[in-house]
This record gives C-alpha cells, sequence and structure tokens, in this order.
C-alpha cells in the first residue's frame, strides 16, 4: 500500500509504520464502536498515515467534521475527537459535548491532540467544565509525515507565517522534536549544517533535546550523514517563481494538497464507441501523485518541455508490449502475456492520464506567440518573461510596465504580488517611490484593506524599501551561478532546468555545501540573512560508518517555511548526478508554491457592510 | 584447603556447614535478653527494642537500628505505646505493631515515615502480631484480645481483611503462622490439639498427616521461606514436617524435649531434597537433630539457611550446596574435585597435575569440571576459598578450546561484588543464591538507601551497567541527600541523564528553595523544571525557562499562570521583558482578546501595529461614523510610527469613503466599500462620467490605469462614439493596440480597425493580425523586415492564400540573405 516509500535510499516506510502502530495503540485503547470527530484540517495528512480501512479495523463505524452545535446521532460507544491542540476547537468540542450529554449518558469521550497535546488546550477545556468528561486525552505525535520515498513533510501550513510575522515558533518546536524521533528510528545524525535565525533556533534545541535524552544512547547506525537546516527566508526568491517542471506547474495550476490534485474533468472523459459525449462529467477528477506510479516518477521532475516527448516515448513502448500478443503463439507465451496484462494495463491507463495533464498545462503554457491573442498562455509567457528578466538583474529598480498592465487589467490579486516580490527581492527592496507606487496601486484597485497583507509581506522581508544603496543580488547571482544562460531542458546537466535558466538559491547552497563547501562562499553567506553554522553530534563508539568505496552519502535538508516541488525536482537531479556522490532526503514543513505561500501571508478583515 | 569440611555436619544424605559471617560490631550489655529483635532477611539490618514492655515515662526502652554485622545506624528512645512486634518490609522499612493496633513506620536510619492502623476500634487489644512477606509486598497480621485474626496483605495499599472466628478459642492460639498459598493470604492455627485454616471467608479444621494422635498439643510451627513446608512442633517433643498443603508427611522426630522452643526455622537451601528445621532452645540449637550452643541467639531464616545471631557474632547455618560437596567432600572423584587438585599439584610445579588433567579430559569431564570450580566459588564465603577454585577454573579452562568463558567472568565479577557489601563496615551478608534471587538493581537500590553512595557507584561502573539505570540514579540520590548545589553538580554535572529536577524538588522539600533553584538550573529537560518554579512560585524565572525549551505550550501555560497571578501592570512588564513569550501571548489575543491586544501595543508604543489593529477594527463596525473615527485613529498611529504611505494611503480611504456615501445618499449607487478602481468602474457603468473624472483627479490615479479602466468600460457598454472621442482626448498613455483588442474583444472588428493605423509599429503586425488583416500584417512585417514576424504571419495563413505565401517566404529570404 505504501510500497513507495520504501523503495529510496532512507526506508522511510519506518517511520509511517511507526506512526501506524501509534494509531492502532491509541484506538485500541478505546474500546468497543467509535465514531472520529475529524479537524478538518487533519483529514489530509491522516490519509498519508492511515486509509479508513485501518480505522475500520479497529471498529471506527463513523466520521464526523468537527463543527459547533450538537453531534450528529450515532450508535457508537466512543467518540473521538482528533484535533490540533487549539483553543477556538477546544469551545467547539466543549459545546459537542455539552449538547450531547443531555441526550445520551453512555457514550464515552476521548482526545487525541496531533501533533501533541497542550495544557494550554487542557485548561480551556476545564474551564468549559468539560475536562472530566473525557476518559483518555492522549497526543499523537504526528511531526514528519513520510510523504513520498524521499520526502517528509509536516504540513504545518503557517509555519513561515507564524516564525517571521508572529514570532511564534512552535512550528520550530514541532520541527525539533521530529528530528529527534526521524533520529530515534535512523540514528543520530553527526554532522548539523544550517543558515537562518530558524535554523539556529531548531539546532539549538535539537542539541538541547539530546541532552535531556542523554542517558540512553542511540545505539542505531546513522542512515544520515548530514543534516542541512535551511530557512525559507534564506532563499525568498525561488517560490515566487514560476516552477517550470511536470509536477511544480501541475502544482502551480491546480495546486496539489497532500499527495491528490483536482483536475477539470472534460479530458479525462471515457469516450466509448455509440455513446455521445454528452453527459461530461462535472465533478473534479481527482488523482494521486506519488512515485508509486512508474510513469510519474519518471516524468515529474522533468522541465515541462521535455515531457511531451517522454510521453510518446513511453507510448510506443506501451503498444509495443500490446503488440507482443500476436507473437505469442504457445499456451506458455499466451500466460505470459496475460500476467502482464494487469501491469500493462495500468501503465496504459497512468499514460492516458499523464497526456491529458500535459494537454491541459499546455494549453496554458504554449509558448506560440502571435497565436492567440490576450490568451492564457500569452499571459503565462509574458509572466515568465518578466519573472526571467528580474532574475537576471534587468530594470529592478524601475516600475515594470507589465505589472501595470496587471494591475490595470486587474489580474489576480496574488499574481501582481508575486512579481512585485520578485522584484523587490531581486533588487534587495524597492526604490521608495518604485514601491511606494505598487502599493497604491494596489491599494486603489484591489482594495484599501490590502494594506494589512502588504504590511505583513513587508514585515516577511518579501516586499521592502531599498534601505542600503547597494544592491548585492547580482552579486549572490554571479557567485552561486543562480542564472544559467543556457540551461537544457530536455538533457538537463545542472539544476537550473527547473526554472528554465534559473538555479534555485537554497539548492545551490545544498551544492555547494556538498562540493566544495561553504568556506568558499563565506562572503554571499553573510549577504544572506541569518547565521550559518555547523555542529557536530557525538556518535557513541562503534557506530562510525565505515564508508564503502563508492558510496553515497545522505544528506537530509529540511526548509524551514517550506520547498517547492522544482526545488524538491533539483535535489532529485543532484541525487541522480553520477559524481555527485550524495543523496538528498527533503523534509519541510510544508509543501508550497508561490501563490499558496503568498496566500498564507495575507491578511483580510472579515468585512461588515454597513 | 584441607579443613574445608571440618564444620560440616552430616544430616541424613546431606551437610550441614556453619560459616561465621562476622564477629558483631555492636556491644550489647545485656546480649538479646528481654529484646524485641527483628532481623530482615537476605542480609538485613536488625532493630532491637529492648524491654518493650516496660512502661514507666522514666525510663523509656530504646530502639536500635544495626547492620547486618552489628554496626550502628540509629538509636532513639521509643516513646509511644508498648510495642507487640517489630519487623522489616521488603524496601527496608522497620514495622513496629503497638499493643493498640496502630502501626508506626520508620526508616532505615529511624525517622518516622508514617504510620497506620491494624483496626478502627480503639480498644484493641493486639495479642500478637506477625510482619510476613509474600508477592504482594510486606503484610502484618494481628490476633486480637477477641480472639479475632485481622490481616493486611499490603501495607502500601492498606486493605484490612477480618478473618472469621475461630470456634473455641478464648485468648491467644497456641501458636500460628502466615501463609501464603494459591494467591492468598490464610492463617494457620493451633488450640491445644485442634489445627485450624482460616481464610477469607471461612475456619476450616484440618488434621496433618501422619501425626501421630499422642503426640500431644502443637505449640509451635513454622513455615519456610517459600511457604512450602511447615514444621509443627508437640508438647511431647515431636516434631513434624510436611508440606504446607497439609498433604504429604516428610517426618517425624522425637527430640525428646518437652519444652517449647525459643524459635523454629526451616534450613533449606532451594531445589535441596532435604529440608530441614532449626529449632532453638535457650541452651540449644538443633537441626532437627543435631545440636550446640548456649547464648541467648536469634535465629534468621533466609532463602537458603539461616542466620545466627548472637550478642558477640553472627553465623550462618547452611546446608553444603551440592557442588562444594561433590569438590569437598573427603575422597571425592568428581571432576571438579580432581580439577582443584590438578591445579594444586601445579602450583607445586608437579608433574602430578598432568596426570589428575588427563583423568578428567578421559571422561571428557573438563568442561564440567571448570563449571564445578566456579559454581562452588560462588557458594564459598571466604575469599582464599573462592580464590582457589577460581584459579582452578581458570587453569582447566586452557586446556578447552570452545569454552564460553562467560560464566567464569560474570562470577568473579559478582564475587567482587558481594565480597565487598560482605564487608562488616557495608554489612549484608547475601550469599550467591540470595543476591540471585534478589537481583543487582534491589541490591544497589539497598546500598544507596544506607547510603553507601560510592561503593554504589563503584559497583555500576564496575559491572558496566548503563547509565541511566546506574550511575545516574544513585547520583540522583546520593545529591538529593547531600543537598548542596555546587558540590553536587561539580559531581554529578558530567554524567548525563541525570534528573536534576527531583534533586531539586527533594531541596525544596527540605525547605531549601534557593538551592533548589539553582539545582535546576542544570535541568536539562524544561518541562520538568517549569512546573516546579511555578511550585515555588518564580514564575518570571520559569517564565524564561519555558521560552529557553521553545515548547510554546509551555511558554503559553506559565503565560496564563502569569495573568491569574500578577496584576495586570506586572504582567505587562513581565513579557515585555521576554519578547517570545509576548509575541506568544499577543498570538493568543488575537484569537481571544482583541481589547488586551489593544493595551499591550498601547504600553509598547507600537504605533504601527497599533494602527492595524485600528484597521482591522473598522472594518467590524457597521456605522460609517465609527469606521472614520478608527481609520482616524490609525492616521494618528501611522504618523507616530513614521509610515507616510500608510497614513496617507488611509487618509485616501477615508475620502473615499465619504465621497461613496454622499453618492449612494445622492444617487443610490451602491458604491460604499468598493475599491477606488471599482468605484470609478461603477461610476463609468452608471455614466456618471464627471464624478469619475473627479476621482481621477483627486486620487492621482495614473493615466495608463484609467485609459485602460475607461477604454474598457467604454467598450463594454458599446458607446463607440465616446470612445473614438476619447481616444482623440490625447496621445493614448497605453498605446492603440489596447483599442484594438479590447474592441476586438467585444466583438466589434469594425471598430477596432479604426484603431489600427494608430498602433505603434512595432507592434503592428500584432494589430493587424487581431483584425485578421493578414494582408496589412503581412505588409507591416515585409516592411519591418521582422523574420519572426513573418514567420507569425506565415503560420496565420490558409492553403487558398497562396500569393501571400509566396510574397512573404521570398521576403523571408531576402532578409535572411541580408
Amino acid at each position: 500500500m505504501a510500497a513507495h516509500l520504501s523503495y529510496g535510499r532512507v526506508n522511510l516506510n519506518i517511520l509511517r509504520e511507526a506512526a501506524r502502530k501509534e494509531l492502532r495503540e491509541f484506538l485500541d485503547k478505546c474500546s468497543g464502536s467509535k465514531a472520529i470527530v475529524w479537524d478538518e484540517y487533519l483529514t489530509g495528512p491522516f490519509g498519508l498515515i492511515a486509509q479508513y480501512s485501518l480505522l475500520k479495523e479497529h471498529e471506527v463505524e463513523k466520521m464526523f467534521t468537527l463543527k459547533s452545535g450538537r453531534l450528529p446521532s450515532a450508535d457508537v460507544k466512543n467518540i473521538i475527537f482528533f484535533v490540533r491542540p487549539r483553543l477556538e476547537l477546544m469551545d467547539i468540542i466543549a459545546e459537542n459535548v455539552f449538547s450531547e450529554d443531555k441526550l445520551h449518558s453512555s457514550r464515552e469521550f476521548h482526545i487525541l491532540f496531533v501533533p501533541r497535546r497542550s495544557m494550554l488546550c487542557e485548561q480551556r477545556l476545564k474551564e468549559q467544565g468539560v475536562l472530566g468528561s473525557f476518559i483518555n486525552i492522549d497526543e499523537y505525535i504526528l511531526d514528519l509525515i513520510p510523504y513520498d520515498g524521499d520526502l517528509l513533510s509536516m504540513e504545518y501550513e503557517s509555519a513561515f507565517r507564524e516564525c517571521y510575522l508572529e514570532n511564534d515558533q512552535t512550528s520550530l518546536y514541532h520541527t525539533a522534536k521530529g528530528l529527534m524521533t526521524l533520529q530515534a528510528l535512523y540514528g543520530t545524525i553527526p554532522q548539523i549544517y544550517g543558515k537562518g535565525e530558524c535554523a539556529r533556533h531548531v539546532a539549538n534545541m535539537m542539541l538541547r533535546m539530546k541532552r535531556e535524552f542523554a542517558g540512553s544512547q542511540n545505539q542505531i547506525l546513522p542512515v544520515f550523514d548530514t543534516l542541512l537546516l535551511l530557512d525559507r527566508n534564506v532563499d525568498l526568491l525561488t517560490p515566487l517563481a514560476t516552477q517550470l517542471t511536470y509536477e511544480g506547474l501541475i502544482d502551480e495550476i491546480y495546486g496539489i494538497n497532500n499527495g491528490y490534485v483536482k483536475l477539470p474533468p472534460e479530458k479525462f472523459a471515457q469516450k466509448k464507441q455509440g455513446e455521445a459525449s454528452k453527459d461530461l462529467p462535472t465533478e473534479p477528477k481527482k488523482l494521486q501523485l506519488n512515485s508509486a506510479e512508474e510513469l510519474y516518477a519518471e516524468i515529474r521532475d522533468k522541465n515541462f518541455n521535455a515531457v511531451g516527448a517522454a510521453l510518446s516515448k513511453k507510448a510506443k513502448i506501451i503498444s509495443a508490449a500490446f503488440e507482443e500478443r500476436h507473437n505469442a503463439k504457445t499456451v506458455g507465451e499466451i500466460k505470459q502475456f496475460v500476467s502482464q496484462l494487469p501491469h500493462m494495463q495500468a501503465a496504459r491507463s497512468s499514460l492516458a492520464n499523464h497526456t491529458s495533464i500535459a494537454e491541459l498545462i499546455k494549453d496554458i503554457t504554449s509558448t506560440n506567440l502571435y497565436l492567440s491573442l490576450v490568451s492564457a498562455s500569452e499571459a503565462f509567457f509574458d509572466n515568465l518573461t518578466v519573472e526571467q528578466e528580474f532574475m537576471t538583474g534587468v530594470d529592478t529598480d524601475k516600475v515594470n510596465t507589465y505589472i501595470e498592465d496587471c494591475i490595470a487589467q486587474k489580474d489576480p490579486l496574488i499574481k501582481i504580488l508575486r512579481l512585485v516580490c520578485m522584484q523587490s527581492v531581486c533588487n534587495n527592496g524597492l526604490k521608495q517611490k518604485v514601491f511606494d507606487y505598487y502599493k497604491r496601486e494596489i491599494l486603489q484597485t484591489y482594495g484599501y484593506e490590502h494594506i494589512l497583507t502588504l504590511n505583513n509581506l513587508e514585515k516577511g522581508g518579501l516586499l521592502k524599501p531599498q534601505t542600503s544603496s547597494r544592491n548585492n543580488y547580482p552579486t549572490i547571482r554571479k557567485t552561486l551561478k543562480l542564472w544559467m544562460e543556457d540551461a537544457n531542458e530536455q538533457n538537463p546537466n545542472d539544476i537550473s532546468y527547473v526554472y528554465s535558466g534559473y538555479a534555485p538559491l537554497s539548492i545551490r547552497l545544498t551544492q555547494v555545501l556538498a562540493r566544495p563547501g561553504w568556506r568558499s562562499i563565506e562572503e554571499v553567506l553573510k549577504m544572506l540573512p541569518g547565521p550559518h553554522f555547523e555542529e557536530r553530534q557525538q556518535l557513541p563508539a562503534g557506530l562510525h560508518k565505515k564508508r564503502q568505496q563508492g558510496e553515497n552519502r545522505t544528506t537530509l535538508v529540511f526548509f524551514l517555511g517550506g520547498v517547492t516541488y522544482a526545488e524538491i525536482a533539483a535535489l532529485r537531479f543532484l541525487s541522480q548526478m553520477e559524481d555527485s556522490g550524495m543523496e538528498y532526503i527533503i523534509a519541510t514543513t510544508k509543501l508550497i508554491n508561490g501563490t499558496t505561500w503568498i496566500k498564507s501571508l495575507m491578511d483580510r478583515p472579515e468585512c461588515q457592510t454597513p | 584447603m584441607a579443613f574445608i569440611t571440618a564444620n560440616w555436619n552430616p544430616l541424613g544424605e546431606a551437610f550441614y556447614r556453619k560459616t561465621e559471617l562476622y564477629e558483631m560490631s555492636w556491644n550489647l550489655r545485656d546480649g538479646l535478653r528481654d529484646s524485641l529483635v527483628a532481623a530482615a532477611p537476605y542480609g538485613g539490618p536488625i532493630a532491637l527494642l529492648r524491654e518493650p514492655h516496660r512502661r514507666s515515662p522514666s525510663s523509656r526502652p530504646q530502639l536500635e537500628i544495626y547492620s547486618a554485622s552489628g554496626v550502628a545506624i540509629a538509636s532513639f528512645p521509643w516513646k509511644s505505646g508498648p510495642v507487640v512486634q517489630l519487623g522489616w518490609t521488603v524496601s527496608d522499612e522497620l514495622l513496629c505493631v503497638q499493643e493498640d493496633g496502630s502501626v508506626l513506620i520508620y526508616d532505615l536510619f529511624g525517622s518516622f515515615k508514617r504510620h497506620f492502623s491494624m483496626g478502627q476500634s480503639t480498644k484493641l487489644q493486639v495479642l500478637e502480631a506477625k510482619v510476613f512477606h509474600s508477592p504482594y509486598g510486606t503484610g502484618v497480621a494481628i490476633v486480637t484480645g477477641s480472639s479475632r485474626f485481622t490481616l493486611a496483605t499490603n501495607i502500601d495499599e492498606l486493605k484490612l481483611r477480618r478473618l472469621p472466628e475461630v470456634p473455641g478459642l478464648q485468648g491467644k492460639p497456641s501458636c500460628w503462622v502466615v501463609l501464603t498459598q494459591d494467591r492468598q493470604t490464610k492463617v494457620l492455627l493451633s488450640n491445644g490439639p485442634e489445627l485450624f485454616i482460616l481464610d477469607n471467608t471461612s475456619c476450616t479444621a484440618v488434621c496433618p498427616p501422619g501425626l501421630s494422635p499422642q503426640a500431644g498439643n502443637i505449640v509451635h510451627m513454622s513455615v519456610s521461606f517459600s511457604y512450602k513446608y511447615l514444621a509443627l512442633f508437640t508438647d511431647t517433643g515431636h516434631l513434624w514436617t510436611g508440606s504446607s498443603h497439609l498433604q504429604e508427611k516428610l517426618s517425624e522426630v522425637d527430640t525428646k524435649k518437652t519444652t517449647t522452643p525459643k524459635q523454629m526455622i526451616w534450613c533449606r537451601r532451594p531445589k535441596s531434597q532435604q529440608p530441614s528445621v532449626v529449632l532453638m532452645w535457650d541452651r540449644l540449637l538443633l537441626v532437627a537433630g543435631v545440636c550446640s550452643d548456649t547464648d541467648p541467639c536469634v535465629l534468621v531464616g533466609e532463602l537458603d539457611g539461616v542466620r545466627i545471631v548472637s550478642s558477640t557474632n553472627q553465623e550462618l547455618l547452611q546446608e553444603v550446596p551440592l557442588v562444594c560437596q561433590d569438590i569437598f567432600k573427603i575422597a571425592s572423584m568428581a571432576p571438579g574435585a580432581l580439577l582443584l587438585e590438578a591445579h594444586r599439584e601445579y602450583e607445586k610445579s608437579s608433574q602430578k597435575a598432568d596426570e589428575y588433567l588427563r583423568e578428567i579430559k578421559e571422561q571428557s569431564m573438563l568442561g564440567e569440571a571448570v563449571r564445578q570450580c566456579v559454581e562452588a566459588a560462588g557458594h564459598e564465603y571466604d575469599t582464599n576459598t573462592q580464590k582457589s577454585l577460581l584459579r582452578a577454573a581458570s587453569f582447566g579452562k586452557c586446556f578447552l578450546t570452545d569454552f564460553s568463558p562467560d560464566q567464569f567472568v560474570t562470577t568473579c565479577r559478582e564475587l567482587r561484588v558481594l565480597n565487598a557489601v560482605r564487608e562488616s563496615s557495608v554489612g549484608l551478608p547475601l550469599t550467591h543464591t540470595q543476591f540471585k534471587q534478589m537481583t543487582l538493581q534491589v541490591l544497589i537500590d539497598r546500598l544507596v538507601y544506607r547510603q553507601f553512595y560510592p561503593l554504589a557507584i563503584e559497583i555500576c561502573r564496575y559491572l558496566k551497567i548503563p547509565d541511566y539505570q546506574g550511575v545516574s540514579r544513585v547520583l540522583k540520590h546520593w545529591a538529593s541527600y547531600e543537598a548542596i548545589a555546587r558540590a553536587v553538580c561539580v559531581k554529578v554535572g558530567d554524567s548525563p541523564g541525570v534528573s536534576y529536577s527531583h534533586i531539586a524538588a527533594k531541596a525544596y522539600e527540605c525547605g531549601r528553595t534557593e538551592l533548589a533553584i539553582k539545582l535546576l538550573d542544570f535541568e536539562a529537560r524544561s518541562g520538568e523544571q517549569v512546573p516546579l518554579l511555578l511550585k515555588m512560585k518564580r514564575s518570571q524565572l520559569a517564565l524564561s525557562k519555558a521560552v529557553e525549551s521553545g515548547d510554546t505550550d509551555l511558554v503559553y501555560t506559565v503565560v496564563s499562570y502569569l495573568k491569574n497571578e500578577m496584576n495586570r501592570g506586572d504582567f505587562f512588564m513581565t513579557l515585555r521583558n521576554q519578547p517570545v513569550a509576548l509575541s506568544l501571548y499577543r498570538q493568543f489575543c488575537k484569537l481571544q482578546e482583541q481589547d488586551t491586544l489593544k493595551d499591550l501595543y498601547n504600553q509598547d508604543d507600537d504605533h504601527q501595529e497599533l494602527a492595524n489593529y485600528y484597521v482591522t477594527a473598522s472594518y467590524r463596525e457597521k456605522r460609517l461614523e465609527s469606521r472614520l473615527s478608527l481609520l482616524q485613529s490609525a492616521v494618528d498611529e501611522y504618523n507616530k510610527a513614521k509610515n507616510e504611505f500608510a497614513a496617507k494611503a488611509t487618509e485616501d480611504e477615508m475620502r473615499l469613503l465619504r465621497f461613496q456615501r454622499k453618492l449612494d445618499d445622492e444617487k443610490g449607487a451602491g458604491l460604499l466599500g468598493l475599491s477606488l478602481q471599482a468605484t470609478i468602474e461603477a461610476l463609468l457603468a452608471l455614466g456618471l462620467h464627471k464624478q469619475a473624472e473627479q476621482l481621477y483627479r483627486d486620487f492621482k490615479v495614473p493615466d495608463k490605469r484609467y485609459w485602460w479602466l475607461k477604454l474598457k468600460s467604454l467598450a463594454e457598454k458599446e458607446e463607440w462614439e465616446e470612445l473614438e472621442k476619447f481616444s482623440k482626448s490625447k496621445k493614448s498613455p497605453i498605446g492603440y493596440l489596447a483599442f484594438v483588442e479590447v474592441c476586438i474583444k467585444c466583438n466589434n472588428k469594425y471598430e477596432a480597425k479604426k484603431y489600427v493605423s494608430k498602433v505603434a509599429p512595432e507592434q503592428k503586425v500584432k494589430a493587424h493580425l487581431a483584425v485578421s488583416d493578414l494582408e496589412g500584417a503581412a505588409d507591416a512585417a515585409i516592411e519591418r523586415r521582422n523574420e519572426s514576424e513573418m514567420a507569425a504571419v506565415l503560420s496565420r495563413c490558409s492553403a487558398s492564400d497562396r500569393l501571400l505565401i509566396d510574397r512573404l517566404n521570398r521576403a523571408r529570404t531576402t532578409a535572411t540573405k541580408k
């Protein structure tokens, strides 16, 4: 079921199994039939750990969404609340419990806090007078969720906002805890590198926690050689840019949530003979995307321009395989062919799906200039051109006409914000005049209430006035070779292919760390925000790895504040490079793209219309 | 060595030996006469209460506690009521059962811990009491003046059970014991010739099998350490032994002694086939038959023998373990004995060594020989004997290739430990068998309990026990006793896994708060630090510790505690010194207490946030006036924060709102709340051009945007004439391609064409294409000699445009040539 997690260099299924075991143990604690009341936010992440079937095996008969008022009736012995430790949710639970007691007295209540129980919340339940109604109050430590064979995510959406806008480091505490759990399963990570304030904070907490457990030393041979902690605010630029890998584009255009994407159904309509295509499906098509699907694993990280070729190659292979049946003469051969059929059929339907998705994307991105007017594709292309101008440092200190036009056309605000922030980042802050102009334009066009959002972006450092006269972005760009003129999209030789020219800063830092080391870029590191550091964790004697000749080292790269699919693709590319000698496992607080990221930083006062 | 068997006494098949354990360090004036004595098994401590029945307050009896070797541990005058019985619990606590049924518990050092009572009634009179051990812990049983038995199986979870009445019993029974059988605790008692078993619900008369009726009244009984065997002594001097189930009889001996023995204790080693009973009269010690001794003594039943404590010395009486018998029995030919001999000859450099060795090897018994020597060494008390046995084993081992050294090594280590704790100064005379039964963990606990910290640590280190189980645990206890922060930490500091909070909690209990705080500083687990600090009312410190931990829930907990404890001003000041806590509290307020949020910003002079707060608040207001006044507050705060842009933008918004309200009132335009752009759009849509113009000027809307806006709005309303007029009002800041495209979008190719000619040259091709004028597009492209533009036009041509295609292709070739 989760085989794709164990394919990689590090078997992440261990982590998933540990999480499942804990879940089962909790469920068995509440004997008898149960209903789960879900904090809606948790259903997605939980889906990565356990399907409904597991819950059903443990007598979960009903599932509800947590909402105020009365609980739906269900003939079960136990009601279990699965919630994040948030005060507003406690109030709802209290309401549920109150309205419940009057009707039935025999139902037993339990709370499972994810990822950690909170004294504050329990206090609140006590104040509401319901704390005593709960038989079990437990925590389900779900920090790092295995997302794919080389990818862990905490699915903690607000991490960046909390850290940089609200000075709330809860997510970092959970990160540190999660890393401790990981080390308990995969051994102590001997080397820790980091860049950024949050990274420093996480490393400090880890070292502190290690001291707490010091008496019981971990006797597992370390799987990871290095941990690299990177603050998202060290590289604000990358998520703002439009991702150009296949998976990145799917996420940019349709949004991937907890490994699932919802697509417009038209292209997926099964046209059967004799059936009119009248009744097109209206429900969006929901697809799971991960490396369990062979074809997807193959193409997800390619530049979109290389996907078409890959798909047609695959199509040929598959049809050739189907042709094989004509060659099958003997009963044995036929039997052999038939045994492969399910696999081949799966491959064929996978191919059909991805061909449809690729078509959908192509409609939006196709760069056939002049062909259609004021169309989506032209907008996409123009947008990309401006992004690339900014990244290469062209006219970043002036008001950009394309942005102006977009505002005039009332394009979506998030698109505008992405571009303006990008310009600001690439210019190390905008000139006061330009800065004020953009802000005024945005307020006048999209409404004054966005002044709060602009304040937030300013606080987060995404949009700011230039304070020092020196713009150090060009130096950073040149030293780290962030722009590669001749990015090869079909057969890449450098990570810059993921943005068709722009090499993500975060990944360059990772790459340089592996070889030749950060000492070579000391100057640039000083220009980027936050401290950079190195820590070593002592291993118990006898656990030092004896490395085989040619054996790769494994690095866990942890992005604090989110990572994009394109960055992941770039790291996978580095893992696959023959001479890199390094394999990367990726962990993050949340998988993001420019849109979801900016969205998480927006503030919208609820308006009372007079 | 030859004399090892000198103190062996044969009894049937087995041998018994008495080993001197100690010359007692104590100096008892009156010996053990007239004293209540309790000695705990497993080499436990000895408690002594002189003349327990002396009641005159002028001369109170003295309660004394000694180690097994007689080293004084504590001594204090007994001030409470008369004591009936003393006993030790499994965790080395002293139980003093008083006549009135209350039981006082003291620790090893004579400090009072707690007390409980064996019955509610005030008129309770305890005649006799017994302290017993069972798998459930330590229990107490009493028999009262009303001839009723009361049991408490485990004094740590006190549950009193009053047993049923015994028919015909007056006063106390002639003798009784407590049995633990089938997970039930029962009392076996005799009243004259009758024998009863009392359990929770019933009283059953029983009869020991094979006890001859003439035997007389049972006057003494004893149950073995394991509760498996029972010994009964009758007034005619008959000793009956059998299983405690009273199912089978083992033996019956006529001791020819008609006086009741003072003590009767089972003496057997585990797994022995030869259970025997030790009886003691005033001047006689009898091992089911054998006797000697004169001094008043106390017998202590052990797992594998009996300790005989007298006022001068202490001996262990035990059945000689089989393996020792094998080796040391005179003329024994057991492999172990031969090996010992071989080694002895070897040391003398005699060639006989080889002969002995060969003999063992021929029987392929060398492995067995080594094993025997190792095992026997474990059972020996004398270090020289231990050494020679171990040397012999080591010698024999040399001739074996694949012999696992584990047992040898373990035994050596354990013997070292045992020898160390047997030292008179420590006084734990444990046998190897007892040690195995009691486990190392318990031994260390007992050492710690007796405050032998350095020894305990040495043992932990020597046996390589993991730190958190061993050294750290010992240090924790030690430190909590010594309780001097610096010294503690210097000594404890480098051992990971020490729980300083436990130490600190202890220190706090002792009233040493400052010390506790200092100790807490060393605690790595903040989760442990914080609650204790709160308990000690060091809330500020608790807060900074919580912040340090990074655990935000912990911070919240302290903050909410502080909020209730402090007045508002102090609370805010405290938070101000802790930015992390402050921002968390702000988060909390944002969700829960908006007004407090304002006060917080006010206090910090955070004008920017205060302004933002007012802005957010303004959106919650329904009435325009209140909304405006909040926005005015925002303007003031933005000004104070020197955020000119925001102040200006807010003023603009207020102006816009007033304008919108005015127009809404006048024309019912429904503008309130729209953005400036949307307002202008709406005005244009309503045909209110003048007002739109006014806003455009008043708010300095950039020309470009205004042109776009007007262009689109006019096209949408299909006011083509107005549009044309507008296009001519001045030179378009957005160019004319926009006009073409907007017209096409509104499906008016005719109007679109009007503007094509005005389009700038570089956009001309696009404009022509937009109105599907291929020819025009081709002309423009050719004129500009732009290859890609030509290609773009070409791609739009269909096959019918033959001529055009040719022309373009020709132009392309010329263009490329150049």
